[in-house]
């Protein structure tokens, strides 16, 4: 068991993946020498070489097309998009390809490949290096879409995803990258897909959550448990396929539901998740399903005051667990 | 149909007065009359979609008429069952040349569950089969060049020896993934040819208002490799170049651009009606690019293609697209039991299931492949 940080357990996974199948590739702009603009690939490129570790052009759409022939060719690509902010040209293959190439041809064809980018406020990246694009392409049947929030998932997880034979989008919040550290088993291990995680047990609210909100919603247990509230933590890890099961369960227990996501409020990912708890565990509540997101602006503002008011914070999941608690 | 060796005419004699149409080109009498069965087959199926759709039988219908030269002298160049071709909606022909049959285009109008392209899930048009290392195609154009770089990325690094080609009209190739593939395959001197059925319209938009400079071709030179313009009604000179393109790129030498010059025999789909945008002169003039009655009669005033050959090629073809029809008429739909089926690799029941089910029989857990194409009950009415 080692401590690493966040972005050492991708890469860690990445050079594992590549180590055990030669037909894992890593392409995306500045992924080669430079090791990635966070460096989620260094020292791949003097590893594993030219042949894969592509630095390829700034073409998003290339990037993910690519990499779906690659993968009908029998590589297993992972494709590094610099910042999630930037998928959006990809979002035609992306949706329109590799969702349904699996699907549309009956079977005939499918694209394994895993879409790694870095999303998230609260870096001082502003408009178009902050946003959160989950609920894009949760909405997408055919695609998996995998947010970790711990070193251990990370890597776990994201050998999982290599290894599926669906196309999985894999978002990394660029603010755990260095300042999230956990221990990482020093074997080989797998976390699997669509199994979400109970990481704080409780009685009285479940918060429901993923990646730096997961981090969030446990800070908020712990200030709301002063006032002797009793939260329960669920972190999704995997949002789609979604494992309701753990969700209601949860819920069926405490009666009071919050979800949390840093994207924009309305029609987000976590929206889903609440109409799905107001359908099915409707008998269980004491409370309406209520959410704490991101305000419904076009991007997280530069500047730190308006950031600070965007970014949903551990106090501000706190006031709503409180409230929910009240009710 | 196999195309027997006593069809061809005796060719020593003919080589002693002038040299045999196609041995320059390391093309025999015998491949030359597959080819030319291959471009008639196309048409004659192509033809018998639109009988059938104005008979109400199937509800859509987006043709290849006008294409089938350049298709088959192009995918002759490759090697079957080990190259690669991301075709688009109007490849028959070249689906048909690289192995794909008669009754898997007729299964595609009808959508059945026997359907291999997509099991009766897409429009038709929308060609591929894993079998034969077609690509399956979607509805935006273009993309799938992209996919066929891929391929040719994934056969460098495995060096498999493998080419990947993909087609697609002029009015495709505007889009950006064009230009971000082309960059992409050659920077890299990635294994792939890109060919351009140029016929002159998008829909109903004409060459003038797509194409600045009027020439795909010459956006080759932007990317440091050849562009090569062929008239595409010409079977052999599509098969040459495609075979030079085919040769440089499995040698390491990179990518080729092939635009050929067809024309487009009827409107854009079942759906559009040309004449409200190209004039009666010039629909009159298109037909002499015809590549069908061309390579006829080049094959005919070669000796090839004898009145005895000829009879037993179209014998063959008539039989086939009866037997193309008749066997997709009697196919089953697939059923809603299935329409969950292949989502992902695994069994997808979805987070919430539909409220009114799977259908006849409520199926609750998917069915494996082969219940579904097993016939539950006549498909008289096609997918409407």
């Amino acid at each position: 068991m080692a401590l690493k940080t966040f972005i050492e357990a991708v890469r860690d996974g990445l050079r594992e993946e590549m180590t055990r199948d030669e037909n894992v590739i890593v392409l995306g702009e500045d992924v080669g020498k430079k090791g990635g603009v966070f460096l989620a690939t260094d020292g791949l490129w003097a590893e594993f070489g030219d042949d894969r570790v592509i630095d390829t052009p700034l073409t998003e759409s290339q990037i993910i097309g690519t990499s779906i022939g690659a993968a009908i060719g029998g590589l297993r690509p992972v494709a590094e998009i610099q910042f999630a902010d930037f998928i959006h040209p990809a979002f035609n293959q992306l949706v329109s390809e590799a969702a349904r190439l699996r699907y549309r041809s009956n079977n005939g064809y499918s694209a394994p490949m895993v879409v790694r980018a870095p999303y998230g406020g609260g870096v001082h990246g502003a408009l178009y290096h902050s946003q959160s694009v989950e609920a894009f392409y949760t909405h997408v049947p055919g695609l998996k879409v995998v947010i970790p929030s711990t070193p251990y998932d990370a890597k776990g997880l994201l050998r999982s995803c290599i290894r599926d034979d669906d196309p999985v989008l894999f978002f990394e919040h660029k603010k755990m990258y260095r300042s999230v550290r956990g221990d990482v088993p020093d074997g080989e291990y797998t976390v699997p897909l669509g199994k979400a995680q109970v990481t704080h047990p409780g009685t009285q609210v479940t918060v429901i959550a993923y990646g730096l909100m997961a981090h969030y919603a446990l800070e908020a247990a712990d200030r709301v448990a002063e006032d002797g509230i009793s939260v329960e933590v669920v972190d999704l890890r995997t949002l789609r396929p979604l494992d309701k099961e753990t969700v209601l369960d949860s819920v069926r227990k405490t009666g009071k539901c919050l979800v949390v996501y840093e994207d924009n409020r309305f029609g987000g990912y976590g929206a889903e998740v609440c109409a799905i708890v107001a359908e099915e565990a409707f008998d269980y509540l004491d409370g309406p399903v209520t959410r704490i997101a991101g305000p419904d602006v076009p991007g997280v503002p530069y500047n730190h005051v308006l950031e600070d008011w965007f970014m949903v914070n551990p106090e501000k999941i706190a006031d709503g667990i409180r409230k929910l608690a009240a009710y | 149909m196999a195309v027997t060796r006593s069809d061809r005419p005796a060719p020593a004699k003919r080589a002693a007065a002038k040299p045999i149409l196609g041995a320059d080109l390391g093309l025999t009498p015998d491949d030359l009359l597959e080819m030319y069965r291959l471009v008639a087959l196309a048409r004659a199926v192509d033809e018998r979609m639109w009988v059938l759709n104005r008979a109400g039988r199937i509800p859509f219908v987006i043709s290849g008429q006008g294409h089938e030269g350049a298709q088959v002298g192009v995918t002759w160049a490759l090697e079957k069952g080990k190259d690669w071709i991301a075709p688009f909606y109007r490849s028959i022909a070249t689906c048909l040349t690289f192995g794909m049959s008669a009754r898997d285009i007729m299964t595609a109008q009808y959508a059945t569950a026997s359907d291999p392209s997509s099991g009766g899930r897409q429009m038709p048009g929308h060609y591929g089969s894993h079998e034969h290392n077609l690509v399956s195609v979607s509805s935006p154009v273009a993309t799938q060049l992209l996919h066929a770089v891929g391929l040719a990325l994934a056969a460098k690094i495995r060096k498999t020896g493998q080419v990947a080609l993909t087609i697609m009209g002029e009015g495709s190739s505007n889009q950006g993934d064009v230009h971000e593939g082309l960059n992409f395959a050659a920077i890299h001197n990635l294994p792939f040819v890109f060919v351009v059925e140029n016929n002159g319209y998008a829909i109903s938009v004409p060459l003038a208002r797509q194409v600045a400079g009027s020439s795909v071709a010459q956006r080759a030179a932007g990317y440091g490799i050849p562009g090569v313009t062929v008239d595409g009604s010409d079977v052999l000179a599509c098969y040459a170049a495609a075979r030079d393109a085919v040769a440089r790129a499995r040698a390491g030498d990179g990518p080729t651009l092939i635009e050929c010059k067809v024309t487009r025999l009827t409107g854009h789909s079942s759906d559009d009606q040309q004449t409200k945008y190209r004039t009666d002169e010039e629909l009159q003039a298109d037909k002499a690019l015809d590549p069908v009655p061309k390579f006829r009669a080049q094959l005919a005033e070669a000796g090839i293609l004898t009145d005895e050959a000829e009879a037993r090629i179209t014998a063959s073809i008539t039989a086939a697209v009866h037997d193309a029809t008749e066997y997709a008429e009697g196919q089953p739909d697939p059923q809603p039991s299935t329409a969950m089926k292949w989502v992902y690799s695994e069994d997808w029941p979805s987070e919430t299931p539909p409220a009114w089910g799977m259908g006849e029989g409520e199926s609750a857990g998917p069915e494996s492949a082969e219940d579904a194409v097993e016939p539950s009950e006549p498909a008289g009415e096609g997918v409407n």
